[in-house]
């Protein structure tokens, strides 16, 4: 056990330590100073030429989101039509249908929101060439999406009064070239290093020990599987993720995958204090996230590593832990801190079934995606903890006893009105449409639809509920992240979690891109000895009281009904 | 005026009555609509009626048990009237203070003036002073009170302006000038002046100030609105919470109870800091009234917070208005008991303040002088920049500026002392006025003069600093003068040879870096700098212009008010912040005991939530919802005195109040709720 634990620890220490160049780099790359990877820079010029961006355009935060949000629809579109045809398209040698259009919907959707929640499995319900220029192509462009909103908001702030965001093309093609198809390419080549399929050949036949005859599948899984990481995307090539045998070979490969999903979140941290030349407030972010991430995960590899009361209860020991739903080569240690960073950083994607988690870690895995802001996905992990300093700044402002202020702009009605609305937004979205699915579980069971609600829990009573409220929470997160035993490919769920997906990732996008926006409009206000100083740990400390009080008091009762319970009851 | 000031009581008798039936006046859904979190209890407890009626009439009992409904509708139409009454005893108090105040001129006879032509002699008719209208001339005469605000167009006259300063020593005003303005329920106490009368009735500093406490024309400041705002948002969420709930608990096989659903909904959402909210800033207004502040808006008193440089006259402010002897050096070869005599012989007669604390420091080197009989007093002039005193026996003793004395020593053929010469540069260098004195044009010494440095201002400095407030000293002086009182003070900036664009420059030139500037005047030549400034407060005794260009009006005229007002307006903002933290961390314990009960009958496992071990569900909820009633009129006294604001720099004063208020607002209602739930376990 103290094998697995170390293991654990080197992990997170590894992806720190390397995070911090990492977020040098970036921070250089976005002030276009030289860098290692200026060798990008007659393909970024042939990208800019012939799609007519002009390098030297700038941008009002209006202009910003106009750009990003067209784009956006554009990837919709066409993800939605080549997943609805894809039977008809090249690369299918195992010859899998096209997507019913509630199924192509919800995964046009879940893809370009950076969430991939997979109504299907991969082997199945797509093809080769859908996995590639569908699936692989908007793990790039929903990471890169992400950063560019972020570095979007970080130019607004760098300077004391602006309009300029920067230019959406540039940022957004950057954040590719530099930053994500470097690091997907070294991942990539590791993991088909390790055994995962990098072929186009259809499925393969092998003859088991117990002689029966099994069908593998393949693909060119290992380039999607790195971006899968890397843009904290999460979808896997295979229906069962990163528990799959190919997906995620050994422990190595489970470290790799994990450090991949950690460090462009980590390194976007480091990377705002380098480029706003602010780096104690950096280190405070960083420290308050990691202080939140821990608080999850303690919890949960202790949970895990102890086993189930339930069973230590029939006199059966436990000395592996918890094992249900979990790979043998992983363990539960390091099951347990890839179901919380996943979790706490959108990725969503699973190396042990969260359904067969412990009550009181579904609980943490909730908690993290309904806080969704301790690190969270690329570039939008960042911008929904500046919500959470929005609110933090307007109530300690007060406290102090002068009109808040954030780096040196004003905090007045309109920004609070934002930050409150998109705060209001994901307890919105999780409450009600859970309790939707609650109300037709419990009064309309017998509906008239292919899949009757009846059918859709595998599990009664708390347990059920979880699957529900964890697949709304997932969604809101855009995490991806399955409690699965929940039966989810059907028009109910595709359709709502398709607009939940759509307003949790946008709206959180706009609203920290528009507050930025109007405050850098403002007059700059240079600190004074009576300014509270946002990059102080007193601040900190209160942004993390703001984040748990917010979300406790929004999801306590729901959350009392399903994996609070579900504890009390198992112990 | 024993009786205004008065400090009126937190829970003053009379004005409780007005405050509890302003509190059902205030039920009015339209007047409550303006709360939104309130507003929603209202409805709340409409619901509740209407259960309690249904109930009544059907004998339906699947709502609850009849008792058990009517305390919970009791409970938050109680909760109702208690945010109603925070608001109104703020604003009877507020409205008190400034009656109070407005009582004085009400009704005063006024001898109005009928002029022909440009002369101020006419017919004097008596009329009721609110029959004055604005540019009507009224006369004044010794005895008379002053009907209402005005400026005087003739005469000079000393006036008792206690009533409204509190003041006793009386105050010269004189036509012309920038000591020209005169207050209504002021008493003349010599003299005869002709008065404009400058405001209509009714539309006085006062009238608008008590408009604005009324609530008649309170606006929202920006800050509250923002407040606002995060309220409703969090109003909502509750609204989410509890609407959400319903499918829950029928997943969960459930049934909860209307009386539940609104206990629940009504404990979360910050009903302390919605109920209270009106009454913080109300609270402000009154305690800048009682500071002897009128404030033109809300938002000036706000905006005094976030003050960041501060311009203060030198005059008065930082020094006390006159200069002191405190040295004397007599030229070489001069005794100094010698020297010190003449010094004193030619200030017998001098009734400056400069000359009396010659003669006083004269008594307390032990040198004593009575006039002489033939002694002729040479009053200070222009022309020769002395004064003096020309004995019996012919004796002719000068003092003052040195080049004068030195001209007039020069003339008569007599030699500067060298001594003399780099004394009075000493004294110059060391913010001093060097006064030479002559005898019969012989140069016989230099007396010191300074500045005075107000006792205790270092420290309201040193306060103001720590505040994150910039002083700037403004004053006539020399920039070396300027510069030695400013480092003796502690100011942290200063503007030397000041003249009124320069003020207005430096203001012009702060604002432009983005800080919030605040100044004082008085003088018309002010006006246009008040006005600029983000916080002018104009001396009551000042001009009309300069009291329309400033946001306040300070009656006292007391320069350092303006330190005051900026704790003020911190005050107010941290009240707010304070109570909202309070409001919303109490929430957490009300989960604690509510969930629970609402779930315990069909998840016995959520027992392991009742972390207060409350006796029963029923007598769980009413714990929370009397606790949530009870804790706005219990923090009632907390906002209308403000939470104290302690300059100990930013971040320490938000660990301190989070530790209070955050903490404090997270424990306090554990022990509160259980308390009730013990003691209501005595009757259920």
């Amino acid at each position: 056990m103290t094998g697995e634990i170390t293991g654990v620890v080197l992990m997170f220490l590894l992806t720190v330590l390397l995070a911090y160049p990492l977020g040098k780099y970036i921070s250089k790359v976005f002030q276009g100073e030289k860098t290692l990877t200026d060798f990008m820079n007659p393909l970024e010029r042939f990208i800019y030429r012939i799609c007519g961006i002009n390098v030297k355009d700038t941008m009002t935060w209006k202009q910003f989101l106009r750009s990003m949000l067209t784009i956006n629809m554009l990837w919709l579109l066409y993800a939605f039509f080549l997943l609805l045809f894809q039977d008809k398209l090249p690369l299918n040698p195992d010859g899998n249908p096209a997507q019913t259009p509630d199924l192509a919907f919800n995964t046009a959707i879940s893809f370009l929101v950076n969430c991939d929640l997979q109504h299907y499995s991969g082997e199945s319900g797509l093809t080769y060439f859908t996995q590639l220029f569908v699936i692989t192509f908007l793990m790039f462009v929903s990471a890169a999406t992400g950063i560019s909103a972020l570095i979007a908001v970080l130019n607004g702030l760098r300077e004391k009064t602006t309009q300029n965001l920067g230019n959406f093309w540039v940022i957004f093609t950057k954040s590719i070239t530099r930053i994500l198809l470097p690091l997907s390419i070294v991942t990539a080549v590791l993991l088909a290093f390790n055994g995962t399929p990098t072929s186009f050949d259809g499925k393969d036949s092998i003859v088991t020990l117990q002689g029966d005859s099994v069908q593998v599948s393949r693909g060119p899984a290992a380039a999607m599987i790195a971006i899968k990481h890397v843009g904290t995307n999460g979808g896997g090539w295979f229906g069962v993720n990163s528990a799959h045998p190919l997906e995620n070979p050994n422990y190595f490969t489970n470290m790799l995958e994990m450090f991949m999903q950690m460090i462009v979140p980590l390194a976007l941290i480091f990377a705002l204090g380098f480029y706003l030349k602010r780096r104690k407030l950096a280190r405070v972010i960083f420290g308050v996230m990691t202080i939140g991430t821990l608080l999850l995960l303690i919890p949960t590899i202790v949970t895990e590593v102890s086993g189930n009361p339930a069973i230590s209860r029939l006199g059966v020991s436990q000395v592996t832990g918890a094992m249900e739903g979990k790979e043998v080569r992983f363990g539960p240690a390091a099951s347990a801190y890839w179901s919380i960073v996943t979790t706490v950083i959108s990725t969503g994607s699973v190396n042990s079934m969260h359904d067969s988690s412990m009550a009181a870690s579904g609980l943490m895995e909730m908690l993290g995606m309904m806080i969704n802001a301790f690190y969270g996905g690329c570039g939008v992990g960042i911008l929904n903890y500046l919500i959470y300093i929005i609110i933090a700044v307007f109530i300690s402002g007060l406290m102090v006893g002068r009109t808040p202020e954030f780096m040196g702009h004003k905090v007045e009605a309109r920004e609070v009105k934002i930050a409150a609305l998109v705060t209001l937004l994901s307890a919105f979205l999780i409450k009600a449409f859970t309790a939707l699915a609650a109300f037709m579980v419990v009064h309309h069971p017998q509906i008239g639809w292919a899949v009757q609600p009846a059918n859709w829990l595998n599990n009664p009573s708390y347990h059920g509920f979880s699957e529900m409220l964890y697949e709304y929470t997932s969604a809101n997160a855009n995490n991806g992240s399955g409690f699965e035993g929940l039966g989810d490919n059907n028009i109910f769920w595709n359709v709502t979690t398709g607009f939940v997906l759509i307003l949790a990732r946008f709206l959180p996008i706009i609203a920290p891109v528009a507050i930025v926006g109007l405050m850098a409009n403002k007059k700059f206000i240079p600190d004074s000895p009576g300014t509270l100083r946002t990059d102080s740990w007193t601040f900190g400390m209160m942004t993390l009281a703001v984040i748990i009080v917010v979300n406790a008091l929004s999801y306590f009762p729901a959350l009392a009904l399903g994996p609070i319970a579900e504890y009390f009851s198992l112990k | 005026m024993s009786q205004r000031k008065r400090d009126i009581k937190l829970f003053d008798p009379t004005l409780l009555g007005t405050a509890i039936r302003q509190s059902f006046v205030k039920l009015n859904p339209r007047a409550m609509i303006k709360n939104p979190v309130m507003f929603t209890v209202e409805i709340g407890t409409a619901v509740m009626l209407a259960v309690v009626i249904y109930q009544l009439i059907t004998g339906d009992l699947a709502e609850g048990q009849l008792w058990y409904n009517i305390t919970i509708f009791a409970i938050l139409f109680l909760t109702v009237l208690f945010a109603n009454f925070a608001e109104a005893l703020a604003e009877a108090r507020g409205k008190a203070q400034a009656e109070s105040l407005r009582r004085t001129r009400e009704e005063t006879p006024a001898k109005k003036l009928t002029t022909n032509g440009n002369s101020y002699k006419g017919e004097i008719t008596i009329v009721a002073s609110s029959a004055l209208k604005m540019g009507e001339l009224f006369v004044c005469e010794t005895g008379d009170i002053i009907p209402i605000d005005g400026e005087i167009v003739e005469g000079i006259a000393t006036i008792d302006e206690s009533a409204i300063t509190g003041e006793s020593a009386p105050v010269i005003r004189e036509s012309g000038g920038d000591k020209s303005s005169v207050t209504g329920g002021t008493k003349v106490l010599s003299d005869r002046i002709v008065v404009k009368v400058t405001t209509q009735p009714g539309e006085s500093f006062l009238d608008k100030m008590i408009a604005l406490v009324e609530g008649a024309s309170r606006q929202k400041t920006p800050n509250e609105i923002a407040l606002t705002i995060l309220l409703a948002a969090f109003t909502l969420i509750f609204i989410i919470v509890c609407v959400t709930l319903k499918p829950f608990a029928d997943y969960a096989n459930t049934p909860i109870t209307i009386a539940a659903f609104i206990s629940l909904f009504v404990c979360l959402i910050p009903t302390t800091i919605g109920g209270l909210l009106s009454a913080i800033g109300i609270a402000g207004m009154d305690r800048a009234l009682r500071a002897n502040v009128i404030a033109k808006s809300g938002k000036a008193v706000e905006t005094a917070g976030d003050i960041d440089v501060l311009l203060l006259d030198k005059t008065g402010t930082i020094t006390i208005g006159n200069r002191k002897a405190t040295n004397f050096y007599p030229a070489p070869g001069i005794d100094e008991k010698e020297f010190i005599g003449y010094t004193a012989l030619s200030s017998l007669s001098d009734e400056t303040p400069e000359g009396r604390s010659i003669i006083e420091l004269a008594n307390q080197k032990g040198v004593t002088s009575r006039p002489e009989a033939g002694m002729e007093f040479i009053s200070f002039s222009a022309e020769t920049r002395s004064s003096g005193v020309k004995t019996a026996s012919g004796t002719d003793i000068r003092k003052g500026a040195f080049d004068a004395i030195r001209n007039m020593a020069v003339k008569a053929g007599y030699r500067v002392p060298a001594e003399t010469e780099s004394q009075v540069e000493k004294i110059s260098s060391n913010g001093g006025t060097p006064l030479v004195v002559a005898v019969n044009n012989q140069i016989k010494g230099v007396i010191e003069l300074q500045d005075i440095i107000k006792p205790g201002i270092q420290e309201r400095f040193e306060r103001l600093r720590k505040m994150g407030v910039k002083t700037v000293m403004v004053t006539g002086d020399n920039p070396l003068t300027a510069k030695y009182i400013a480092e003796k003070a502690g100011v942290d900036d200063f503007i030397a040879e000041a003249k009124p664009e320069d003020k207005m420059n430096y203001i012009r030139k702060e604002q432009a870096s983005g800080k919030l500037v605040a100044m004082m005047g008085d003088g018309t030549n002010d006006a246009p700098a008040l006005a600029q400034a983000d916080v002018g407060v104009a001396m009551n005794s000042g001009t009309q212009a300069a009291k329309e260009a400033g946001n306040m009006v300070d009656l006292d005229n007391d320069p350092t008010k303006l330190i005051e007002i900026v704790e003020i307006g911190k005050q107010l903002l941290i009240t707010r912040g304070t109570l909202t933290t309070f409001s919303i961390a109490n929430d957490v314990a009300k989960y604690f005991a509510i969930v629970p009960a609402l779930f315990i009958a069909s998840i016995p496992a959520l027992q392991a939530l009742n972390i207060m071990g409350l006796a029963s569900p029923q007598s769980a909820i009413l714990s929370a919802v009397i606790f949530n009633a009870i804790i706005i009129p219990l923090l009632i006294p907390l906002a209308l005195k403000g939470v104290a604001y302690k300059p100990i720099g930013a971040s320490a004063l938000l660990r301190r109040n989070l530790l209070i208020y955050g903490l404090g607002g997270i424990i306090v209602p554990f022990i509160g709720i259980k308390l009730i739930d013990m003691v209501l376990g005595v009757f259920m």
